[in-house]
């Protein structure tokens, strides 16, 4: 049995107020995020959820109200070009983070930069002495 | 129904934005701001969709993908710009 049209319609338009209502606390949920939680890094954590999980939330809605088919691998493909840019971007902030020392150090659980940074420094140091001229070190 | 949604999701937003202006007024570090002022753009971009979802349209969908672009380009940029610029005097 087919459900008709009418009742078609009340359930899209239900499901996509439900969406639209989740994507726009998980920007609330960004913003108390960013004002009560201590550090850069934590920071981070909570502004991520707007940016990914928020829009697509808010894409599906967009999809579901124009009840055609087409405009779907559009939103896809605004959604997965945030999904490329947005780590990419992290990426970059967080090195800059810790390069700039704005984090509590006491409140990670571990950090693997740390290793990396000694070796890279240890490399510098020893290229430095060996020839005597600046190294670029990346 | 969708009225409901509008205004709840408006006041929603407001909050946020308010919340993500704080951020940046206040925000320790310059990377701090470029976060907070990413939320902002998350939040603009989050408003266009439910303007789309709300009214039917598809006119914003280009302009929501330039704003991710404005806001990819901008962070990237200054983070590479404060690395670079609290790297040198350590170095030296």
């Amino acid at each position: 049995m087919i459900p008709d049209a009418g009742t078609m319609d009340a359930v899209t338009d239900a499901v996509s107020a439900v969406f639209m209502v989740v994507g726009a606390l998980m920007s609330l949920a960004a913003a108390v995020g960013l004002l009560r939680f201590p550090d850069l890094m934590s920071r981070m954590h909570a502004a991520t959820k707007p940016q990914v999980l928020g829009l697509f939330l808010l894409l599906a809605a967009v999809g579901l109200q124009q009840r055609t088919w087409w405009v779907w691998p559009v939103l896809l493909v605004a959604w997965i070009f945030q999904l490329l840019t947005v780590p990419v971007s992290a990426h970059m902030v967080g090195r800059a983070g810790y390069r700039t020392k704005h984090l509590h150090r006491e409140l990670l659980s571990s950090d693997e930069l740390e290793a990396v940074v000694q070796k890279a420094a240890a490399k510098a140091a020893r290229e430095d002495a060996s020839d005597g001229g600046p190294v670029d070190s990346p | 129904m969708m009225q409901t949604v509008l205004v709840v999701t408006s006041v929603i937003l407001s909050l946020a934005a308010a919340g993500a202006i704080i951020r940046i007024a206040r925000g320790p570090s310059l990377l701090d701001r470029v976060l907070a002022s990413d939320v902002l753009l998350a939040i603009l971009g989050a408003a266009l969709c439910i303007d789309m979802a709300v009214n039917r349209h598809l006119n914003n969908l280009m302009l929501l993908v330039a704003l991710s672009i404005i806001g990819f380009i901008g962070s990237v940029t200054v983070a590479r710009f404060v690395a670079d610029r609290r790297e040198q005097p350590h170095d030296s």
